[in-house]
């Protein structure tokens, strides 16, 4: 079968990105599967139409490839595509969003608020400073909505430092999430077709947050996988994270990322499109579910291949 | 579709395409990370790096290498050396060379130190896999882990992984127009006296320093070697911009002050001809020579043979010096170009050096810009630098960036400081939007010099 592997864009996550697929394309072509990698730029529709793939595997983290562009311009070719439908991704990438929807659903998530460049410009959005400290306590984190790295997050310790975390936040973005610090263990939870996979617990090394760099960089961080927890904290991770999974109407393959708190998990974000790269998170869990990657790639196909139906068609 | 086996691999034929390795699973990665030295850790790759990684998209005006334009050199002089070496040296040129460098090469690093007011002998020179190989010589030769370090703030970005990969501890002093703050210094070396410690060596850029642009000045210069000589300190002089001078009187250089017993002296062919020859050199006294030349051998045997041999026939061909005269003529005009721009384009609220040479301008913005998440903004305009963060080992400098002018044209240059003029100017009306500040606007921008770059400003906590 022919396959596209969609990866790279502009996106801060670029490099990121370019991991993922390489290990997506060996996966592929160990399956006996011809591979188009198509590193995405502004051809990227005009290659797929001349290439004319069975499907595409989107390994593009961050912007395009996350937040439904590149999903809805799939469903208009139309070409089946691995991981959530557009719908998803809109509210997966969107912190806010996604954790409007989750709160609907009664799923715990950190209290939260999002500012906007033009609320702050045009509304005089920072005399709500005052509540915003009143409401959240300090520590508080301040990130962009939409970035899928920890570039531009921030741990605000009082009101003075509020503002220039809240411009580095903008930096990458119209709107800012300002999120109450949810202390506890960080776990990370894969899911593919509906099941939970073992729980991966990320331990800095060096005993800091678990930054960008940590989550990229062989040998900073420890990965524990599965986590050590207790049976029922484990099942309540698990069902938490199934529930954000349908809450935002996600089908494929995605990674949720919770924080077990004192009172039971709360999720911080849903990642559409997870990392696979020697060191993420989501291969760890697949292959302590004893999936191997190759498993893993095919059965993420065969998923793409069997949504088909459930994205939306072109009418007739 | 069966799951690759080992066998799978051998079985391939030798000339099949290439094919890399199965990808490390989880296992592999708890293995390998348990293999690695405790020097690692200091090895730290980052957010910044993965952005830096962007900046090299083709659309984007990148005022962030550190690249000399070597686009000028003339192809026909290169040509005519590589065919003579072919021809009348060739099997010299393909062969292994002496540890320290052939003495012809020697002969052309006289010159060119000659050309500083230096006059080394050649026993006191090895030639080096440029002038980085010459930084971590220096330090495997002196640093065990965990030895002092004296840096200046900024420093060499490029000089900080090798500080961390030997497990120095790097203690950075501040810069201000006139080069490193000597008295500052002195006041360092005190304190860490009083804890029976004292630095291995203090390393500095003193002529155009990357990143910060400035050079020390003649009394400093002094000062530094009195104290030197007194305490008796090495210091390290990293010279790779001396001769990119557009104006002004050179100051003397360290080791000519010292005459190179407590100055080791690190000197490039990189700015002055080109970077991918890979040639630069370090003089140092005779009994830390011999233990360079020792280290040297266990890194690579010998500097590239083909390039010395290279240098020494341009050496004897043409006049190098009018080489660099016509590159200092390019720089010159771009430098100008992007002094130009910043005193249009920044806003009053920030502050740029004024390099009188070299390749970098270093410019400081209000301290609540932290300079790499607007360089994710500038991105987004297709433009670059190099977050000034990079250029710190201890959490300063996010408010700084450096800003190359010697790799891209004088209009890319006035672009490219239009274009993070405006993303800065972005940054600035917000933040005072959010806190009601209107602050009174200094007196104009032209021409000023920044006198910031070593201000100690908190880390902004991430």
């Amino acid at each position: 079968m022919k396959v596209a592997v969609l990866k790279g864009g502009t996106s801060m996550e670029r490099v990121v990105s370019l991991s993922s697929a390489a290990r997506v394309e060996d996966a592929l072509k160990a399956l006996g599967h011809e591979v188009v990698a198509i590193d995405a730029a502004t051809d990227l529709i005009r290659r797929i139409k001349a290439e004319r793939p069975a499907a595409a595997f989107i390994a593009m983290h961050g912007c395009d490839g996350e937040n439904g562009t590149v999903q809805a311009l799939l469903e208009l070719l139309p070409i089946p595509y691995t991981g959530p439908g557009v719908a998803a991704c809109m509210r997966c990438t969107d912190k806010a969003l996604a954790k409007h929807e989750l709160a609907a659903a009664g799923i715990a998530t950190p209290d939260w608020t999002t500012l906007s460049d033009a609320g702050l410009r045009r509304l005089g959005a920072a005399d709500a400073f005052e509540e915003i400290g009143s409401r959240f306590g300090f520590p508080l984190i301040v990130k962009p909505t939409t970035q899928g790295s920890s570039l531009g997050v921030n741990r605000v310790d009082g009101i003075e430092a509020l503002a220039s975390a809240v411009v580095a936040a903008l930096s990458y973005g119209e709107r800012a999430l300002i999120e109450s610090f949810a202390a506890g263990r960080e776990l990370a939870i894969s899911i593919l077709d509906g099941q939970a996979l073992p729980a991966v617990e990320a331990l800095p090394k060096d005993g800091g947050s678990f930054d960008f760099e940590a989550r990229y960089q062989l040998g900073a961080t420890e990965y524990v996988c599965p986590a050590t927890l207790s049976e029922s904290a484990a099942s309540a991770c698990s069902s938490t994270a199934l529930r954000a999974w349908n809450a935002l109407g996600c089908d494929g393959f995605v990674r949720v990322d919770l924080v077990l708190t004192a009172s039971g998990p709360e999720i911080l974000e849903v990642n559409a499109v997870p990392g696979l790269t020697d060191t993420s998170l989501f291969p760890l869990a697949t292959e302590a579910a004893g999936i191997s990657f190759e498993s893993f790639v095919e059965r993420a196909l065969d998923l793409a291949l069997g949504a088909a139906g459930r994205r939306r068609a072109p009418s007739t | 579709m069966k799951p690759r086996r080992h066998d799978d691999e051998e079985a391939l034929p030798r000339h099949s395409a290439r094919h890399r390795r199965p990808h490390a699973t989880g296992r592999d990665i708890e293995r390998y990370s348990g293999l690695f030295a405790a020097r690692t850790r200091g090895m730290r790759s980052s957010a910044m790096r993965d952005l830096m990684e962007i900046t090299a998209r083709p659309e984007v005006i990148s005022l962030a290498g550190g690249l000399p334009d070597t686009s000028t050199f003339p192809a026909a002089s290169f040509a005519a050396q590589m065919t003579r070496i072919a021809q009348e040296s060739s099997a010299e040129a393909l062969q292994y060379g002496p540890t320290e460098g052939f003495e012809k090469t020697k002969d052309c690093v006289v010159e060119v130190m000659g050309a500083e007011g230096m006059a080394p002998d050649h026993e006191d020179i090895i030639i080096t896999t440029g002038g980085q190989q010459a930084i971590d010589l220096v330090c495997k030769t002196l640093i065990d882990p965990g030895d002092l370090v004296i840096a200046e703030a900024p420093t060499y970005p490029g000089a900080i992984p090798v500080f961390c990969s030997y497990q120095a501890e790097v203690e950075q002093i501040e810069v201000d127009r006139d080069g490193m703050v000597v008295e500052r210094l002195v006041e360092r070396l005190d304190a860490h006296a009083r804890k029976g410690r004292r630095p291995k060596f203090i390393y500095t850029v003193p002529t155009f320093q990357n990143p910060a642009g400035v050079t020390m000045s003649t009394d400093r210069r002094t000062a530094l070697i009195e104290l030197a000589r007194e305490r008796e300190l090495l210091v390290v002089e990293d010279n790779p911009y001396g001769l990119i001078r557009f104006e002004g009187e050179a100051p003397p250089t360290l080791y000519s002050l010292d005459g190179g017993d407590f100055v080791l002296y690190l000197g490039t062919f990189s700015k002055i001809l080109s970077p991918g020859i890979r040639l630069g050199w370090l003089c140092a006294p005779p009994p830390l020579m011999a233990k360079v030349v020792l280290g040297k051998q266990a890194s690579d045997l010998c500097t590239s043979t083909l390039t010395q041999f290279f240098v020494h026939e341009y050496f004897r061909s043409d006049d190098w010096r009018d080489y660099v005269e016509s590159v200092c003529s390019i720089y010159r005009e771009r430098r100008d170009a992007m002094l130009d721009g910043l005193a249009r384009y920044f806003p009053k609220q920030a502050d740029w050096t004024t390099p009188q040479g070299g390749l970098f301008v270093w410019a400081t913005l209000p301290d609540y810009i932290d300079t790499t998440d607007l360089l994710a903004k500038a991105l987004r305009e297709n433009v670059a630098f190099v977050p000034g963060a990079a250029a710190f080992l201890d959490g300063r400098g996010g408010n700084s960036m450096r800003l190359n002018f010697s790799a891209q044209t004088s209009e890319e240059i006035g672009e490219g400081i239009r274009r993070i003029g405006a993303v800065i100017g972005e940054q600035v009306s917000l933040f005072e939007t959010i806190t009601g500040e209107h602050p009174i606007a200094p007196a104009s921008g032209e021409g000023s010099s920044g006198d910031e770059g070593g201000e100690v400003l908190p880390l902004r906590p991430r």
